[in-house]
């Protein structure tokens, strides 16, 4: 059997998440800071969880076209997103963000402002409260946020279809080799491949259950003296 | 060393307007819960923005609007203890304290080595927030806060949160600890026994306002201002309509009294507190009332009667005296009506 769609698959999936989580803290950071225009800010921020992801892909496509102004800004450097395997890093990114920006931004949200402003009276400096004081005291969030991410990029399908394409070897991922293998009729490796995807979600939420479980004990362990 | 504020801000319909001065010692800020205290001490520490005035300490300018001085609140040097104290959970004792030293790594360990012994916390340095006490909490939050070394420190109702058996002991902990500190030190609380135990100087704040700033015992003794009174703890208060210079009527107890000082314009309430009213078996003299009992509650060591003026008027409000258990049980089974006596000299005239 050929192996490519796993490796596409996990390729883009951490790329993906990779990209989300680096963007997805700061987003959530900045949409909780903010004051002004926070509802439209977080309207564009979530929208790609809402909408269909072909409409997703479309405007990604229309963004990152070979015409378009970024498109043909990137092909300059030599860089095509459209039907590379860039293109379903980009696709999966997009779709999965919101996942990770509304988890962390409740988070912020939940967490203690006074623990901030008795940080700023003590004289912090603004990074190092919120690498010191914020990210640790979110860490559950962030990596329930990033898993959470990693399963939809893992999953994604529509977006990457039209942005990427079905190119086997290229940008043919697991969900895009069970449509096709479906298709063409061929249910071995359709039932194959859908194994193998369900294997690895549930293994991905088994580890985060057992990493919650830890934390917890840790936790209770702390509190008792 | 001193404060001086004069802000204003604005907030929906409530409208912070606060101006006082705060010299090195312990000033309070007294006033109901709602009243703008723990705003105020937000505009100090630059947290909150005032919409415009001053905020001066020694001699600094932390805060400006004409000028367009608005420090950060990492330049201030201002000590803020939260009421729920804000440590850090992911930090352990030593390192929450030493989070705030900015100086080198070793006179960092050196000074958090100092505070905990100062703060009584050896044995917990490796211990996190939630392993801890809440008095134990409180004295981490002040040695971080000292740790920092502030020019002022405000504490925002510190005591409120801890639990009442083990209060007093605490809280003498904490301001013995507080002793070394050479700068301004304000406490905010609604709490009239902690203001008057700890302070030197009341700032009365009622409504987004400083009614009046004075000595404590002077504030205690004689309150001017019918917030201070409340605040006080005066639970007997009537309007009143002037009648001659040294005479007035109480209007909600139906009552002519006479003063001993001249009686101003600006006078608009008569108060006296429930245990300077005094029992008298005499008719004829002055301030005197003739009551009815309403209602007698039990208290531990006395027992609050309230009254009422038996010739005045249904809707006249009661009268809470406070009474020793001993009196009480010696009046109560006499035959003879019971009569108060307002004594001029124990009379508040409030504006």
């Amino acid at each position: 059997m050929d192996l490519s769609p796993l490796y596409v698959s996990l390729k883009v999936a951490f790329s993906a998440t990779a990209v989300t989580v680096l963007f997805g803290i700061p987003a959530g950071w900045y949409v909780f800071k903010i004051k002004r225009f926070k509802g439209l800010i977080d309207g564009v921020f979530t929208l790609p969880m809402v909408l269909p992801p072909t409409v997703v892909g479309f405007f990604l496509l229309t963004i990152f076209g070979r015409n378009s102004l970024i498109g043909s800004f990137l092909l300059r450097f030599d860089i095509s997103v459209v039907f590379t395997w860039i293109g379903a890093v980009v696709a999966s990114t997009v779709v999965a963000f919101p996942l990770m920006y509304r988890t962390v931004r409740g988070a912020f949200e939940q967490f203690d402002i006074n623990m901030i402003y008795a940080a700023r009276t003590l004289g912090i400096a603004e990074f190092k409260i919120f690498y010191k004081v914020v990210i640790p005291n979110v860490l559950p969030s962030i990596v329930a946020g990033t898993v959470l991410s990693f399963a939809r990029a893992l999953g994604e399908f529509g977006a990457t279809m039209m942005l990427a394409g079905n190119i086997p070897g290229k940008t043919q991922t697991i969900a895009l080799s069970i449509y096709t293998a479906v298709q063409a009729g061929d249910k071995a490796k359709a039932y194959n491949w859908v194994l193998i995807i369900c294997t690895m979600s549930f293994t991905s939420m088994i580890l985060i259950n057992f990493w919650n479980r830890a934390q917890e004990k840790r936790t209770a362990k702390r509190g008792d003296i | 060393m001193s404060l001086y504020v004069n802000i204003k801000k604005v907030m929906g319909n409530f409208t912070l307007e606060v101006e006082f001065s705060a010299n090195n010692e312990i000033t309070a800020l007294l006033g109901a819960s709602g009243c703008g205290k723990s705003m105020t001490l937000k505009c100090i520490a630059g947290i909150e923005t005032p919409d415009e005035g001053t905020i001066v300490l020694d001699g600094r300018v932390l805060f400006d609007s004409e000028q367009k001085i608005n420090l950060s609140p990492q330049k201030r040097k201002v000590g803020y203890l939260f009421q729920n104290y804000a440590l850090f959970p992911n930090m352990t004792v030593e390192e929450n304290i030493g989070i705030g030293v900015i100086s080198g790594k070793h006179e960092r360990k050196e000074a958090v080595e100092e505070k905990i012994k100062i703060f009584y916390l050896e044995g917990l340095e490796k211990k996190r927030p939630h392993q801890l006490s809440g008095g134990q909490q409180q004295r981490v939050a002040l040695a971080r806060i000292m740790a920092s070394e502030p020019d002022i420190i405000m504490l925002d109702e510190p005591f409120c949160a801890l639990d009442s058996y083990l209060k007093w002991q605490l809280e003498q902990k904490i301001m013995d600890s507080l002793s070394g500190f050479q700068g301004t030190v304000l406490l905010v609380s609604h709490n009239r026994n902690e203001v008057y135990r700890f302070s030197k100087t009341v700032a009365v704040i009622s409504d987004g306002r400083v009614e009046t700033v004075s000595e404590k015992k002077s504030l205690f003794a004689a309150p001017k201002k019918l917030s201070a009174a409340l605040l006080t703890g005066c639970k007997n208060i009537s309007r009143v309509e002037k009648l001659a210079e040294h005479t007035l009527r109480a209007v909600d107890w139906d009552l002519e009294l006479h003063t001993e000082k001249g009686l101003s314009d600006e006078i608009k309430y008569v108060g006296i507190r429930a245990h300077y009213l005094k029992y008298t078996e005499r008719e004829d003299l002055h301030n005197v009332m003739t009551c009815e009992v309403a209602k007698v509650i039990e208290n531990p060591f006395s027992y609050i009667i309230m009254l009422k003026n038996k010739s005045g008027k249904d809707d006249n409000s009661q009268i809470r005296w406070e009474i020793d258990k001993d009196l009480w049980r010696d009046i109560s089974v006499k035959d003879s009506p019971i009569r108060i006596i307002f004594k001029e000299e124990d009379l508040l005239l409030l504006e």
